[in-house]
């Protein structure tokens, strides 16, 4: 009785008809995280909107991705129906671990979604503005505890661009890392932390209970509904944000290229999607072509610089 | 009171005949799944949780429930029957149960793990409905000093208690913590002994080193000593169920499990490992029978499987108060409440109290789901003992191996598998006790970082480690662990002690 039930689960999960463009889709994370769910919400929409009948999701987890892009290179090069799921964190974590194969050695495709970051402090800190907290900051760097998630990280970086847009010594500051974003709200929380640093959607439901005070977001231009300013308004030039985009293997053809943004495109904006970017939470920060390649050179060639600054990378 | 009420609605509407059903698939799925060596809750609920999609609200929480307490429980048969654990937390659990598996009491133990699990899950889930509010308060003082101080407290307490010889135990602890530094620097995010490996960089996996120190190095040894080696294995001598003296030994320890894992699972960095091992060490101290200890104690099984699934309620305190993720089994728990629109977090409580009550109650009927579905199973569990001792081992690896390639499909994994493997091996032949290793590999970077988080903290200075009073205390404890033996030693009941810390492999 126990097998049929367990087998009509699994044949209810699996059983999809094949069609001809069947993807094969990496997350290049464990089963969960970000990317997957990434990745996971791809595979459904690819299968419900019927741009593509079988895909399969396959994790590669490790060092920000850096592992599972060295195998995306190497195995899948000139497959045309392999595709890769990926981010910002990704392009730290190329430099920061010198990882031998970086995005050039796969076709980004499209930027798919983004997060800005926020910059909080508990609701019975002292500081009420982001100004207070940057001139907390200029007076004594090490006095000024941030904490957020793994070192190099969006979150670390935003510190280093935050601090150099304030003319201070970026190599100065105390970043205090935390493994994930729970670990390090914990600590914010608990005041054990001055500030604390992640995208806005970890905090979002502490800053409307009351509980976090959020100084500023590092948006381009202020968010309908969320009241706080952006870190450009506040007359720091910093706009970070921490997208995720999907890539295609090394070695297409131009055709196969443009094969793939067709598919990519047609599912940005099917319903399927659209719904999914909304229960998510994820803002819809779709960009592809040579705007995208121009803007990912952009982060690359930035990122390199803060991490620099900060001492990271050398 | 507007508590119960939610409750008992919650409890109405998960007891209906269909939802039933969802907890049973749920329990069956998960408890299959956690089975695999390697594969833990975290990886069970990440590849079963898309299944839950297609249900209601209402079934998806309780079959989700289901697959989250199955996960749990799962790991602990294969570690009592193979010593092989199936997660980190399970770990523990092999050391007595899968002595008492091999001595004919395979079933007791099993059954005291089901039982206790039970408990400490009735009683831990009734505690995240009750006080889950002061709990997380008391979780939220807990800084980097005050996790440092507790993981000095695990490492005195935890190391007395595992092996004969001090000097063979600290060696194989300090294997662990050097193998615990392998990997990216968690605070400066700098490479540590990774020889330029792409698959060190994340460290090395604590399921990995565990399976191949107890299940390959456990295969190897067996295989090693051919003809030679002890009778088979004793499947079952005496009652499959447990005595009138099993409950005796076994209830206190269940209860004392739940305290401890409880509130250390509800702490944001806390991990069920620790409660596991503070569990352990607590029951061989307070044990009446202290010579059984390391021969197959039934208390080794009941506190730590009890602190198991005690701390993984414990995880949801945070997650629903404050919207937490404290694991990573509760960080895709939390993907699979926004599906529903659902946002954890301090206002979840007011906003949407017949979600969480309904999965508070989902907790219960999966609990006790669980419950039907493994004792009846116990006997037929145990027959697996009797499998002849080469198709047993031979099961072993196949399952071991398979679990660590279902992780992580990667050559090197399997690789460093079979390095562990016959570091194991090397060990048992020379008599050095294998736990320590993992105990270093887990509690070191936890220790490391937390020192270096503080110390950052308060730029460089050392006194901060015991300006918080509840550091203070902690590390008072401590010292109190270290030295209260020595003095008794010196006074003369040297004898006593050296039988109380009695051998394991």
């Amino acid at each position: 009785m126990k097998h049929f039930f367990l087998a009509s689960i699994l044949a209810g999960a699996l059983a999809l008809p094949a069609y001809a463009a069947d993807y094969t889709i990496m997350a290049p994370a464990a089963p969960g995280g970000g990317w997957d769910q990434t990745a996971r919400s791809l595979q459904t929409a690819l299968q419900q909107e019927k741009i593509s009948g079988n895909v399969q999701v396959m994790n590669v987890p490790g060092a920000g991705g850096t592992i599972g892009i060295a195998q995306f290179a190497s195995q899948q090069k000139g497959k045309p129906n392999a595709l890769m799921v990926g981010g910002y964190v990704m392009v730290g974590a190329i430099l920061t671990n010198k990882s031998p194969v970086t995005l050039k050695d796969v076709t980004p495709i499209a930027r798919l979604t983004g997060e800005y970051e926020a910059i909080v402090v508990p609701a019975s800190s002292d500081i009420k503005t982001i100004g207070d907290l940057v001139a907390k900051l200029k007076a004594n760097p090490g006095a000024v505890s941030w904490g957020g998630g793994s070192a190099g990280g969006t979150d670390h970086i935003l510190v280093g661009l935050l601090a150099k847009a304030a003319g201070v010594d970026p190599t100065k500051i105390n970043y205090i890392a935390f493994s994930g974003g729970g670990e390090a709200l914990a600590a914010i929380l608990g005041s054990q932390v001055t500030a604390g640093v992640s995208s806005y959607g970890e905090f979002e439901s502490q800053v409307k209970a009351g509980t976090l005070r959020l100084l500023a977001l590092s948006a381009d231009k202020k968010i309908e509904g969320v009241d706080a300013p952006t870190l450009k308004e506040s007359g720091f030039d910093v706009v970070l944000q921490n997208w995720r985009m999907v890539a295609a293997a090394p070695g297409l053809s131009a055709e196969q290229k443009k094969a793939i943004q067709g598919d990519v495109e047609k599912l940005v904006k099917s319903k399927t999607w659209q719904e999914t970017l909304k229960t998510k939470g994820w803002a819809d920060t779709y960009l592809s072509g040579d705007a995208f390649d121009a803007q990912l050179a952009k982060d690359i060639s930035a990122t390199e610089a803060v991490l620099k600054d900060i001492g990271l990378v050398k | 009171m507007a508590t119960f009420e939610f409750l008992l609605q919650g409890l109405l509407a998960a007891a209906q005949p269909l939802n039933l059903l969802y907890a049973l698939i749920g329990v069956t799925l998960g408890t299959a799944v956690g089975v695999l060596p390697g594969i833990g809750p975290a990886l069970t609920v990440a590849l079963l949780l898309p299944v839950t999609y297609r249900l209601d609200p209402t079934g998806s929480l309780i079959m989700f429930a289901g697959i989250y307490y199955g996960g749990m429980y799962g790991g602990s048969t294969t570690s009592i029957l193979l010593n092989t654990p199936g997660e980190s937390s399970s770990i523990v659990t092999a050391l007595e149960g899968n002595k008492m598996a091999r001595a004919g009491r395979g079933g007791p133990a099993l059954a005291t793990a089901a039982i206790g699990s039970f408990v400490a899950g009735l009683i831990a889930t009734l505690l995240l409905a009750f006080i889950a509010p002061y709990i997380v308060k008391l979780a939220l003082v807990f800084g980097p000093r005050e996790y440092f101080a507790l993981m000095v407290l695990a490492f005195v307490t935890v190391s007395s208690a595992f092996g004969d010889s001090t000097l063979r135990g600290l060696t194989s602890l300090f294997i662990g913590l050097a193998f615990s530094v392998v990997g990216i620097d968690q605070l400066t995010g700098q490479n540590r002994l990774s020889f330029g490996i792409p698959d060190l960089l994340d460290g090395i996996e604590v399921t990995t080193m565990a399976v191949a120190m107890f299940a390959i190095g456990e295969t190897l040894f067996i295989a090693a000593q051919g003809d030679k080696g002890p009778d088979k294995i004793e499947a079952v001598r005496g009652s499959i169920w447990m005595s009138a003296q099993d409950w005796a030994r076994s209830w206190k320890a269940w209860l004392r499990g739940t305290l401890i894992g409880f509130p250390i699972g509800a702490m944001p960095a806390g991990g069920a490992e620790i409660g596991t091992f503070l569990s352990y060490a607590t029951e061989k101290r307070l044990t009446k029978y202290p010579e059984e200890f390391g021969n197959g104690a039934i208390e080794g099984v009941a506190g730590p499987e009890a602190a198991n699934n005690a701390s993984a309620a414990g995880t949801l305190v945070p997650l629903l108060t404050l919207g937490l993720p404290t694991t990573a089994t509760a960080a895709i728990m939390l993907a699979g409440f926004q599906q529903y629109g659902l946002q954890p977090g301090p206002l979840l409580f007011a906003t949407n109290p017949q979600l969480v009550w309904g999965l508070i109650a989902s907790l219960l009927i999966a609990n006790l789901m669980l419950l039907v579905l493994n004792l009846p199973l116990v006997g037929l569990w145990v027959k697996l003992l009797t499998i002849p001792k080469p198709w047993l081992y031979a099961g072993i690896l196949m399952f071991a191996t398979l679990g660590t390639i279902g992780a992580n499909p990667s050559v090197f994994e399997l690789g460093m598998l079979l390095t562990f493997g016959l570091l194991g091996y090397v060990m048992r032949v020379f008599g050095y006790p294998i736990a320590p290793v993992v105990v270093g590999l887990i509690l070191g970077p936890l220790a490391e970082q937390q020192l270096r988080r503080s110390l950052a903290i308060s730029q460089g200075d050392v006194t901060t480690l015991v300006q918080s009073p509840i550091a203070a205390v902690l590390l008072v404890l401590a010292a109190l662990a270290l030295i209260v033996p020595l003095i008794l030693r010196a006074r003369g009941r040297g004898e006593v002690l050296s039988q109380m810390a009695a051998s394991e492999d």
